[in-house]
């Protein structure tokens, strides 16, 4: 426990705290950036870039040896990364534009492929007699045990310039990925804005790869804008609380993962960011789960109640036993489907409204108005008191409605 | 020369043609409803699956993996469907936030429990180890009617080719239902076929596929045949059922292809050893997607959706 | 009819001898509704929090081209999608020639909005055409000469014939939408869906179309349409069916479809327009 705290507030070495403050400002970037991708409804080409790095660290790694270096430098393995991720990039974009295939099959196509091809180049690696020990197989789930400080300096380095790229870019971004169209007619560019983005996507899963490897680097695009978009309908928001919580499991994540063996940082700031998904997924005030089936119920209750009123009141047999069973609750309708006092007497004002409604269309020509008679707003919510008495006047006196009317 | 070919690669190549076919086939009703990522989906899953049978079960046993396996797909495509729905998040992200999720459980899992005494690793997962299915016993092809050396074929041979028979046999007596209701839903609604039930039976027989090869080839070859093949297929023709049989064939021809550049391959090149099989049948799948993508003579959009620049 | 009422209706600017009665839905005859090849009760639909269609109580008739009809929104596909099952309904009941309607699928064909589906689907326009043939085929069986000259007739009843082997990415709009008729024609129902046929069609298209729905109602087959122009219903329909997220009103085109009910309907000065172009589309005819 005392292990843990000390990893949280960075007292567990200073490789530890470096990763730490790396992974939340990766965390933040990433966050950001792949709120920008989620809004495009492109989640996935992370996917895919985050896939294609494989093949370039493995061709960095052996050009690097080829050259007289021993191929383990992080700076040059992360450049070779970020050109495959490029081109993967790019080719997803290719044929998605060229061929009729659609993004999807674009995304899984080059994702598979760079990954197999950069599973093969790693069999070449092992087959080198400076391979044996490169230990390029730790970028698939990133590993942060026994990072150089020189390795960790990359990463921090690397997370703040991502951050300083998202505060430059969040205008821009807010724009376009919220409304294109609108942001071209202000004048930004908006293809040029996507480049900018889409660098960003792949610096942030570059400089992810150590930490949280390819596999899991998409997680960190894609959990936290999921998350965030629970908590509000504005994009501008949903930007900066996706950016809030991947720092947090980012932090968080590198913090634990530090602070005990057997604790790998890539799936537990995954997961962190999972947990918080899930708790918006259930309890999130207006989106979440558990308001939605609350309000769904309430408002199949109301469908139910208005029907089975209206039914009442022209005297017709009711068989839809939700109908009865929510009249009978409200007290409107007894055991047996006889109304109740208090039935007939809302069953009457739900008819003698369906006739106002009558009344105001016909005399209103404004369909802004009518066009919200849809069976469950209430009139009085639409005209005001002395405009409903113009319509009763029209209409004559209340009628009431007869008891025994609902059959069981 | 024989005696080796048959020793050394005819099961590989037998079991790499069979994985290919039995995702190729699903795959190609995948990428025609836009779910072509459900495979990628699926094949992460995997992971979690075999380290939960695992811990369960206590053993490596084959059947309790592929249960387990098995199940966190289902699971995955439930939760999919769920994320979906509940949280109404589009298809694509929904997907990523699952089964990054999963993939995460399962690596944390493996690392907690004490399974580095097994055969269960994350890279076999991944890239799965087609080199080492040989067939000690045989001596050439005359092996073949050997039952001694029939019974000693590596387990999963039998195993893929009968999960690659029963894909086959889905696909042709569902063929009708699946067509339509891929082709039109709310007419396959109307005339009373059950649509949900269709769609998840394709999802599980793609995860029964996929489940089955990745022990064998890993879970990139799955992805891979799952896109490719059918992706490259649909250039080539304009008839369904011309392109499930391209598909078909590109499978084949990757794995087959596949396998031989790998092993053979470095020699070509003055290297000693081979490479990862799996790999390169997933490098020549997209090879092949690629000329297709060049070259294949119904490459260019018509229907709706026609690029107005290209028109 | 009270004075009161008189005095609205003169309100609004419409005759007199409007009935306000028909929109409550007055009971249905019983018999009427079981012999009815479409006949709906109670049916309500919502997205999220807003009835797209509240309680709508339908009767078509038979051996008779109808029309649902309404503004945008007003929940014309909706009502037919929810009836046939295709989208969840929040309640209500639908019989089909007085049976519940699964067990009814067999008489009915349906013609989805043409936009619906994917254009670029890897087929055929007679595969297409065969579709409708599913439930006589079932899973395995194949496809006989009888039944392949059947698809390649419906198929001549709107005009394709020579379009047969054409990918149906390759067709205008117009002949997509044949193609789905000649579809809903292989299916040999009793009973006609059709979600907006006219929609986007070329005039030669719209003619063929109506054709062979009048061709249906000779062989005494009940056809139902989601329609948007009114100013052929009168031209092309019986019966007609008003709707604006509620039912407005329904019955014969001649006593129903009048300025009151479009009023109605269409509600304000959206319905002068279409009544203005109703009446100079009425005057040329």
């Amino acid at each position: 426990m005392s292990d843990l705290l000390a990893a949280l507030t960075l007292q567990a070495g200073y490789n530890a705290a470096l990763v730490a403050i790396g992974a939340a400002l990766l965390g933040f970037a990433a966050g950001a950036a792949g709120t920008f991708l989620f809004l495009r409804k492109r989640a996935l080409v992370s996917d895919a870039v985050a896939h294609a790095t494989l093949p370039g660290v493995g061709l960095a790694f052996i050009l690097m040896v080829a050259l007289g270096g021993d191929g383990r430098s992080l700076l040059g393995l992360l450049a070779g990364s970020a050109v495959t991720a490029g081109v993967g990039l790019l080719l997803v974009e290719w044929i998605a534009r060229r061929t009729r295939l659609a993004e999807d099959a674009a995304i899984g196509a080059v994702l598979s492929v760079f990954f197999g091809i950069g599973v093969v180049l790693l069999t070449v690696i092992q087959t080198m007699s400076s391979g044996r020990q490169a230990g390029l197989e730790s970028f698939l789930l990133g590993s942060t045990a026994g990072m150089l400080y020189l390795d960790a300096v990359v990463i921090a380095v690397g997370g703040a310039l991502s951050v300083l790229a998202v505060w430059v870019l969040r205008r821009p971004m807010t724009l376009v990925s919220f409304d294109p169209d609108y942001a071209a007619a202000c004048g930004y560019d908006v293809r040029r804005i996507d480049l900018a983005m889409m660098a960003l996507v792949m610096a942030v899963t570059v400089i992810g790869l150590k930490i949280v490897g390819l596999i899991l680097i998409v997680a960190m695009l894609i959990v936290p804008p999921v998350t965030a978009r629970f908590w509000t309908e504005r994009a501008g928001r949903v930007i900066w609380i996706a950016a809030g919580l991947g720092a947090v499991s980012g932090y968080v994540g590198a913090a634990v993962s530090a602070s005990a063996p057997a604790l790998p940082t890539g799936p537990i700031i995954v997961l962190t960011a999972t947990a918080l998904f899930l708790l918006s997924l259930l309890f999130a005030p207006a989106r979440g789960v558990l308001a939605a089936v609350l309000r769904h119920r309430r408002f199949q209750r109301r469908v139910h109640r208005r029907q089975g009123l209206l039914a009442l009141a022209r005297g017709e047999l009711i068989h839809d036993p939700l109908t009865l069973s929510v009249l009978r609750r409200a007290g409107l309708i007894r055991a047996d489907g006889v109304a109740t006092e208090a039935g007939r007497a809302q069953a009457a004002k739900a008819a003698r409204d369906e006739h106002r409604w009558e009344i105001a269309r016909l005399v209103n020509q404004d369909t802004a108005l009518t066009g919200r008679y849809d069976g469950l707003t209430p009139i009085e919510r639409v005209f005001t008191a002395d405009q409903i008495a113009e319509f009763d006047r029209h209409l004559g006196p209340p009628r009431p409605v007869a008891g025994d009317a609902a059959g069981a | 020369m024989h005696a080796e070919f048959v020793q050394l690669s005819l099961t590989p190549i037998l079991i790499g043609i069979f994985a290919s076919v039995a995702c190729a086939l699903p795959g190609n009703f995948l990428i025609l409803r836009r779910q072509a990522l459900i495979g990628d989906a699926i094949s992460h899953v995997v992971l979690p699956g075999i380290v939960v049978a695992f811990l369960l079960t206590g053993g490596v046993a084959s059947m309790a993996m592929m249960l387990g396996a098995a199940g966190a797909a289902v699971l995955a495509v439930l939760l999919i469907e769920a994320v979906k729905r509940l949280g109404r998040i589009e298809p694509g992200a929904a997907m990523g936030v699952v089964f990054t999720s999963m993939f995460a459980g399962g690596v944390l899992l493996l690392e907690q429990s004490d399974t580095s005494s097994v055969h269960l690793d994350v890279q076999h997962a991944l890239m799965g180890n087609l080199e080492s299915l040989i067939w000690f016993k045989a001596k050439g092809w005359h092996s073949l009617a050997d039952p001694a050396a029939l019974a000693a074929l590596p387990d999963e041979l039998p195993r893929m080719a009968l999960v690659c028979l029963v894909v086959v046999a889905l696909t042709v007596i569902f063929w009708r239902p699946l067509k339509i209701s891929t082709f039109d839903e709310g007419f396959a609604r109307a005339i009373g076929l059950p649509v949900a039930a269709i769609g998840f039976g394709l999802v599980v027989t793609a995860a029964v596929a996929a489940v089955a090869a990745f022990d064998a080839v890993g879970s990139i070859i799955v992805i891979a045949m799952f896109i490719c093949p059918p992706a490259a297929a649909r250039l080539m023709t304009n008839r369904l059922e011309a392109q499930v049989l391209w598909s078909v064939g590109f499978a084949v021809l990757a794995a087959v292809l596949g396998y031989v550049f790998a092993g053979y391959g470095p020699l070509w090149f003055g290297g000693a050893e081979a490479v990862s099989a799996a790999g390169m049948i997933a490098a020549v799948s997209g090879l092949i997607l690629g000329l297709a993508c060049l070259f294949g003579p119904c490459r260019a959009r018509v229907g709706q959706g026609r690029d107005p620049a290209e028109a | 009819m009270t004075p009161t009422m008189t005095t609205a209706a003169r309100l609004a600017g419409l005759p007199a001898g409007l009935d306000l009665a028909a929109a409550d839905g007055e009971a249905l005859h019983p018999e009427a509704a079981a012999e009815s090849p479409l006949s709906i009760r109670g049916l309500t639909v919502s997205y999220g929090e807003k009835p797209a269609v509240f309680s709508v109580d339908a009767t078509f008739p038979d051996g008779a081209l109808s029309a649902i009809i309404g503004p945008n929104g007003a929940g014309k596909s909706t009502l037919l999608k929810a009836a046939l099952g295709i989208i969840p309904r929040l309640s209500g009941e639908v019989s089909v020639f007085g049976r519940p309607i699964d067990a009814a699928r067999a008489r009915i064909a349906y013609v989805p909005q043409r936009a619906s589906v994917d254009w670029d689907f890897p087929t055929s326009v007679l595969d297409v055409v065969s579709m409708g043939l599913y439930r006589r085929l079932g899973l395995l069986r194949r496809m006989r000469s009888e039944e392949r000259a059947h698809a390649l007739a419906c198929l001549e009843r709107v005009g394709m014939t020579d379009f047969a082997d054409r990918q149906i990415g390759q067709l205008s709009g117009g002949q997509q939408q044949r193609v789905f008729l000649a579809r809903a024609l292989a299916q040999g129902a009793d009973l006609y869906l059709l979600d907006e046929p006219f929609a986007g069609v070329d005039a030669a298209t719209e003619r063929a179309i109506i054709e062979v729905l009048k061709s249906l109602r000779a062989e005494g087959r009940a056809v139902v349409c989601v329609h948007h122009d009114l100013s052929t219903v009168e031209s092309y329909f019986d019966h007609v069916f008003l709707i604006n997220v509620r039912r407005i009103a329904e019955g014969p085109v001649a006593s129903t479809f009048t300025a009151g009910n479009l009023q109605a309907t269409y509600g304000g000065r959206l319905a002068a327009g279409h009544i203005e172009q109703l009446r100079l589309g009425g005057g040329t005819a």
